[in-house]
């Protein structure tokens, strides 16, 4: 019964960690020219944070939907892979597999797999997470969304700044390797170059291509060695 | 346009999700999958992070926005959440702009 009430406290702390997040999401989506209906939509229909920040970025950037899309579902491919982990473990079958999808995100799968070990609090750490994190998401969206309706010019405020910043914290718990660490800096430098010489939009697919073309090759040199 | 975008963008995040539910196993777990996979997540958004702090529609621009970023570099160092980051970042642009000291 404990355990139960802790699995549950810790899905409400995460909810609630990424409520405050999507206040910042929904801000800067309206700042970036989207309307508080397209931010709510991107939060109900999309759910995945990283996604999300992205396809409104390239918008923002006069990069096209069709580079947005693209830019967005290679960051929600790590969501395909989290389903193929939680399938034997929540044991979905049939249409339930449907709506279990839409909440397999980051922190849903996490919290998951802390309790691999008992199927039952398992399918609780998910289920309580994934629907504290889709309530909070949406609150935390519209709050911003409408808030951000209120101001003016966004580089007043610094929303322009806020973008990368966002990105940045996204990426952050990701680097805890020296491939991944030089992945990353790879990618930023190719960024901002291609930036230079390329129409917008098309640097951020180059430049992610670039990175991932750079890990394959140093963990290739790292496994022969 | 942006409907477009957030629609398709949509659908395809979605399908990518049940993928994971419905795919047979091999396909995901193929090691040249898997190799370029991995790395796709920290790839796009350095990209992201090097792209959105400089672009100015098909130029670079060197503004208060890489104050920001730097100010969010320091605040993760000192292990800031998320949302705390954010407003580093904003707070720093913000402030840069409204002193005139940045452009």
């Amino acid at each position: 019964m404990d355990q139960r009430r802790a699995i549950l406290a810790d899905a409400l702390g995460v909810g609630l960690a990424a409520g405050a997040y999507a206040i910042s999401f929904g801000a800067i989506s309206v700042a970036s020219g989207l309307t508080v209906l397209q931010t709510q939509a991107l939060s109900v229909l999309m759910f995945t944070g990283a996604s999300q920040f992205a396809l409104v970025g390239v918008l923002a950037a006069g990069g096209g939907a069709f580079v947005a899309v693209a830019t967005a579902a290679l960051l929600g491919t790590r969501n395909g892979f989290y389903g193929l982990h939680m399938a034997p473990l929540l044991g979905m079958r049939g249409w339930r597999r449907l709506p279990t999808a839409q909440v397999t995100i980051d922190e849903s799968t996490a919290m998951a797999v802390r309790h691999e070990g008992n199927p039952r609090d398992a399918r609780l750490a998910f289920w309580s997470t994934g629907l504290a994190i889709f309530i909070l998401w949406n609150l935390g969206t519209l709050l911003g969304a409408l808030g951000a309706g209120l101001i003016g010019d966004p580089g007043t405020y610094g929303l322009d700044a806020a973008i990368p910043a966002a990105f940045l914290a996204l990426l952050w718990p990701r680097l805890t390797t020296t491939i991944m660490r030089t992945v990353a800096a790879v990618s930023v430098v190719a960024g901002v170059a291609l930036t230079a010489v390329l129409p917008a939009g098309t640097p951020v697919l180059l430049a992610g291509a670039i990175g991932v073309a750079c890990g394959i090759v140093l963990s290739r040199r790292e496994s022969d060695a | 346009m942006i409907w477009t975008a957030v629609i398709a963008g949509s659908l395809a995040c979605y399908l990518l999700k049940v993928a994971g539910y419905t795919l047979p196993d091999r396909l995901l777990t193929a090691p040249a999958m898997q190799r370029v996979t991995v790395f796709i997540p920290v790839a796009l958004l350095a990209a992201l992070v090097g792209v959105q702090t400089v672009a100015d529609g098909a130029a670079v621009t060197i503004d208060a926005r890489v104050a920001g970023l730097l100010a969010a570099v320091i605040a993760l160092i000192l292990r800031a959440p998320f949302l705390v980051v954010v407003l580093v970042a904003a707070g720093v642009a913000a402030g840069g702009r409204a002193l005139g000291w940045l452009p």
